[in-house]
This record gives C-alpha cells, sequence and structure tokens, in this order.
C-alpha cells in the first residue's frame, strides 16, 4: 500500500524537487529522513522541516496526504 | 507633526508618529537588507538609529545594496548609512558605528535600544546579535537571504528564537545557501520591507507578529507562507 504526499523544497535544494513533487508516493510510516535520502538531498542541507506548515524533525513521520517542506540554512543579507 | 509625516499619518495617529519619533531602532549590518532598512526606518521616522557595520563597499556590492555608490567604493558603509539618513531626514539622531558585532562590543553597542533589526550577511554573528538582544531584553527582528528565496522571523527575549531555524548555534554552518545562489536586489528588498513591518508592529504595539513563526518567500514560485515554528 501507498500514499501521496506533496513536496516543497527551497533555495539550493529546489534541484532535488523530483518531477512528481504534488504527488509523490510514499511507503505510509517512513520518516522526514528517509524521504531526504530518498530524493538524494545531504541530509546536513535538511536544517528545517515543516509538515502542514508545522515544524518538524528528521525524525518525524509521514502517513501521506502531509504538505512537506524542506530548508537548507540560509544567512545572507 | 510636519508635513513630511502626512503619508503616514493615513494610517499612523498622531500619538502613533510621536511613538516612532521617539523610539530607538538598531540596525546590524548595513548591506543588502541594512541599506533598505536604514533607508525605510528614516522615512518612517524612528527618533534614533543605532548603524553597524564594519564593512566597506565592493564592486559586488552595486547590485542589491541601496548605499553603494560607484563613488563610494572602499568607503565604510556605516558612514555611507549616517549620511543617507541625514539628507532623507536630519531630524533623526543617529550613533554611527564602524565595527564588526562581536561578543565582546556586542552588548554596549545594543544598549538603550527598543528594538534590534539583523540584517547580517552570516549565521554565526546572528547569534552573538540574538544573546545580546535577550541581555538587553529587548525584541529582534531576523531576515536571511538566498538566490529569490527569503526568510522573516521575530523573536522576543524569552523566545527560543534562531536555534528552531539553524539548529545549535555550535553546529551552524558560517554560511548558508546564500554562498551558491547570491542575493538578489529584489529578494533583499521586499525583506528589508518586512523587517520595517515588524519594527513598526512591534513598536506601536499593534497588529500580528512573526514571534514564533517563519514568514518563507520563495519568489520563483510566487510562494508566500507563514510557518510555526
Amino acid at each position: 500500500m501507498s500514499a501521496t504526499i506533496q513536496i516543497k523544497l527551497f533555495a539550493t535544494l529546489g534541484k532535488y524537487l523530483p518531477d512528481s513533487a504534488e504527488n509523490f508516493r510514499i511507503e505510509p510510516g517512513i520518516s522526514v529522513q528517509e524521504l531526504v535520502l530518498e530524493l538524494g538531498i545531504p541530509t546536513e542541507s535538511a536544517k528545517l522541516i515543516f509538515i502542514n506548515g508545522e515544524k518538524a524533525g528528521l525524525s518525524s513521520k509521514l502517513a501521506g496526504g502531509e504538505r512537506v517542506g524542506i530548508f537548507p540554512p540560509v544567512g545572507g543579507g | 507633526m510636519t508635513e513630511r509625516y502626512s503619508r503616514n499619518m493615513k494610517t499612523f495617529s498622531t500619538e502613533d508618529q510621536a511613538a516612532l519619533l521617539s523610539s530607538r531602532v538598531c540596525v546590524v549590518g548595513l548591506g543588502g537588507l541594512g541599506g533598505t532598512v536604514t533607508e525605510i526606518l528614516a522615512r518612517l521616522g524612528i527618533g534614533t538609529l543605532t548603524l553597524i557595520d564594519g564593512d566597506v563597499f565592493e564592486e559586488s556590492n552595486l547590485n542589491r545594496q541601496l548605499l553603494c555608490t560607484m563613488e563610494r567604493i572602499g568607503k565604510p558603509k556605516a558612514e555611507a548609512a549616517g549620511t543617507r539618513v541625514k539628507e532623507i531626514n536630519p531630524t533623526v539622531k543617529t550613533h554611527i558605528h564602524k565595527l564588526f558585532l562581536d561578543d565582546h562590543n556586542a552588548n554596549r553597542l545594543l544598549e538603550g535600544n527598543d528594538v534590534v533589526v539583523d540584517c547580517l550577511d552570516n549565521l554565526k554573528t546572528r547569534y552573538i546579535l540574538e544573546r545580546a538582544a535577550r541581555a538587553a531584553i529587548i525584541p529582534m527582528v531576523s531576515a536571511a537571504v538566498a538566490g529569490t528565496y527569503g526568510q522573516i522571523t521575530t523573536i522576543f527575549p524569552e523566545d527560543q528564537g534562531l536555534r528552531l531555524i539553524y539548529g545549535s548555534e555550535e553546529d551552524v554552518p558560517q554560511k548558508g545557501a546564500e554562498t551558491f545562489l547570491g542575493t538578489l536586489p529584489y529578494t533583499a528588498s521586499i525583506l528589508a520591507s518586512l523587517e520595517c513591518s515588524e519594527v513598526t508592529k512591534i513598536l506601536l504595539k499593534r497588529g500580528s507578529l512573526l514571534r514564533k513563526k517563519l514568514l518563507i518567500i520563495d519568489l520563483m514560485n510566487n510562494n508566500i507562507e507563514t510557518l510555526n515554528l
């Protein structure tokens, strides 16, 4: 059984965005860390994670239906 | 109230404008964010501006830093900021510091201010500024940009602050995604404007603030969202 999530990647992470970002298939119960690995994003670049607009972490689990945003550190001025 | 503020006062009351005129705001970093923040705060009528940057202008600043002109290449950013404020609004008092903020001078430099605006261009110094803002018991408005992406938050002394965004100070790199994406003028300008909006709401104790929230802007995809930290 699989489910889908919506993925948004920001700043330097944009290059890892899959074609199916709007309906990305996952196995229910996977962690954000597993998703990050699957997308090929270096873990240290996935600094800030939001699920459905709320701060989450690499260990947060995904059931399907979520909107996941991943951000690298940004410090320019 | 002078004619100068007549357009502000379509939105602000006389008491509001008077409150801004008696306020003291510190701007740390006078580049892409800080130059525009300084310009807006001077026009808004903030009474006293403390302007801090130890850097001098380089040619690569010309793309986005309003204070940077051909003539000012090699000249101190803090001096340019002071000159610009006087050109716009000579009633604004300025304290100009040609210094880089560090652990030794931060507490002294922030003393006596009502709000501090983080316009720095690196991650490590932002933590020094946050500590100093906590010590001074004043709010800090913090923005950062990289390419067409920008983010902003407002941190009060009792809030968890930067660690919710960047993690622990020990693990934070010196620079972020801006190393690879650069900094664009329109991204810096919009984030600078948002910083001034937060400063104004703090000073007037009105409206909703970005406390424990991160407003993110992805201009390439016209995505603007406020996330809960």
